[in-house]
């Protein structure tokens, strides 16, 4: 018993003040994986079952849809062409840097934590595709969080709205800076320290900043909600919704930034 | 007695992969609060049928494993589950008399008491934000207890662990 004792709250004291485990821990998630898998098979056999027992008419229907998705969105690339070619040219006059396009990786989910407290995601790529502890993670509309265990063949990612997460965002309409905390629900994030006198607006688009070094800049983050200015308060209470579906992904992107990012 | 060893452990090891399997099944959020702690009432079986073999070793290890799946500070769930086995071993006498239903009120406290210790690594780490609900994991487990209780009785009969 004391010998229990000792050993587990050492364990919690060289988890929280010394990152010693984390070699411990990777290798320990790839033994876990197997665990992940199995619980998960009962959602992929409902993905299989959709996708397979279909009728040739919804799939000449889906086929259909795509097909005019697919011209809508080379439509709207044609100009992206010129737009960014007309942006290379303007930031070459401004001398400021140019914006690089990034790499993407697509990665599947194959868990999330039980722990409800807890917004992690357990991902299908692992250190033998590259993935870094840092690296953003996005879905089609916007970003997701960021990995922060990395396992031969899995990574953990730690979701935006985490209560231990924070991420440097800028108002997408006059690029006022702020720090976006995660809420510990899945469906909310809190502006903090906004002065009340900040032109911030519900219904403002915050994207990535870019400060920090760790997101790439421009990415949308939340779209703002609620915003209450009471003057007996320094600082206003923004609220804001994440723009990426948290709960609904399947497929993740993990963006590989054009320049590397110095790790911590 | 050597072959019934060798015979037993694989099935012990199985129930406890199973409750692995369902710790982390993923469920729609409005349940998320409230999944069982399946764990903690596999162990709680066992350190009841079979206190000379099963108790705070197995905790502890199962516990690491746990925190693992969870991504929880390595010993949280060790923590916990070591104090579950414990206290399970010094109550096992007086658990096998009870009714199926003073049973389920002593897991309900012993799952409390793991969730409660959970509460508090994770206050000390500075994760936990909504502490309201986190007792309906014991409540849900205490209700699944006579179910529990069945199947793993019938299970351990049937492969004759002892």
């Amino acid at each position: 018993m004391l010998l229990a004792a000792v050993i587990v709250v050492g364990l919690i004291v060289a988890d929280l003040h010394y990152n010693k485990l984390q070699a411990a821990r990777a290798m320990l998630d790839t033994l876990a994986s197997p665990i992940f898998w199995i619980a998960n098979l009962p959602t992929r056999l409902g993905e299989w079952s959709t996708t397979h027992i279909q009728s040739t008419s919804q799939l000449l229907e889906e086929n259909e849809r795509l097909r005019r998705e697919n011209l809508v969105l080379q439509g709207r690339s044609q100009q992206m062409a010129s737009l960014q070619g007309e942006n290379v040219r303007l930031r070459k006059l401004l001398n400021s840097s140019a914006l690089l396009r990034d790499d993407v990786l697509v990665a599947e989910l194959v868990g999330v934590s039980p722990d409800p407290e807890r917004l992690q995601l357990v991902l299908n790529k692992g250190e033998r595709d590259g993935v870094f502890v840092g690296q953003p993670l996005i879905d089609a509309d916007g970003l997701m969080g960021q990995i922060v265990e990395v396992s031969s063949g899995t990574s953990r990612a730690l979701l935006i709205t985490d209560v231990t997460h924070s991420v440097p965002v800028q108002v997408n309409r006059n690029g006022v800076r702020a720090i976006a905390e995660g809420t510990g629900e899945l469906g909310s994030l809190e502006v903090r320290h906004v002065s009340s006198t900040t032109d911030i607006q519900k219904g403002d688009l915050l994207v990535t900043s870019g400060l920090g070094g760790r997101f790439p800049e421009g990415y949308p983050v939340a779209v703002v909600t609620e915003v209450e200015r009471d003057l007996g308060e320094p600082f206003a209470r923004v609220l804001a919704v994440p723009s990426a579906a948290l709960d609904r992904t399947r497929h993740v992107l993990l963006v590989f930034t054009a320049r590397p990012t110095q790790e911590n | 007695m050597a072959n019934r060893d060798a015979q037993g452990y694989p099935v012990i090891l199985l129930t406890f992969v199973v409750a692995y399997v369902l710790a982390v099944l993923p469920l729609p959020v409005w349940l998320q609060w409230a999944r069982p702690d399946w764990v903690a009432i596999t162990l709680i079986y066992w350190c009841i049928a079979l206190p000379q073999r099963v108790g705070i070793a197995a905790g502890l290890l199962l516990g690491i494993g746990l925190d693992v799946l969870e991504g929880a500070v390595l010993g949280q769930n060790a923590f916990a589950l070591v104090v579950v086995a414990l206290l399970s071993r010094m109550l096992y006498q007086r658990m096998r008399v009870y009714s199926l239903w003073q049973q389920a009120g002593v897991v309900f406290i012993l799952v409390g008491i793991n969730q409660l210790i959970c509460q508090w690594v994770q206050n000390i780490e500075g994760v936990s934000v909504l502490p309201r609900l986190f007792l309906l994991p014991a409540l849900s487990s205490a209700l699944l207890w006579p179910v529990v209780l069945h199947s793993l009785r019938n299970l351990r009969r049937y492969y004759q662990v002892s």
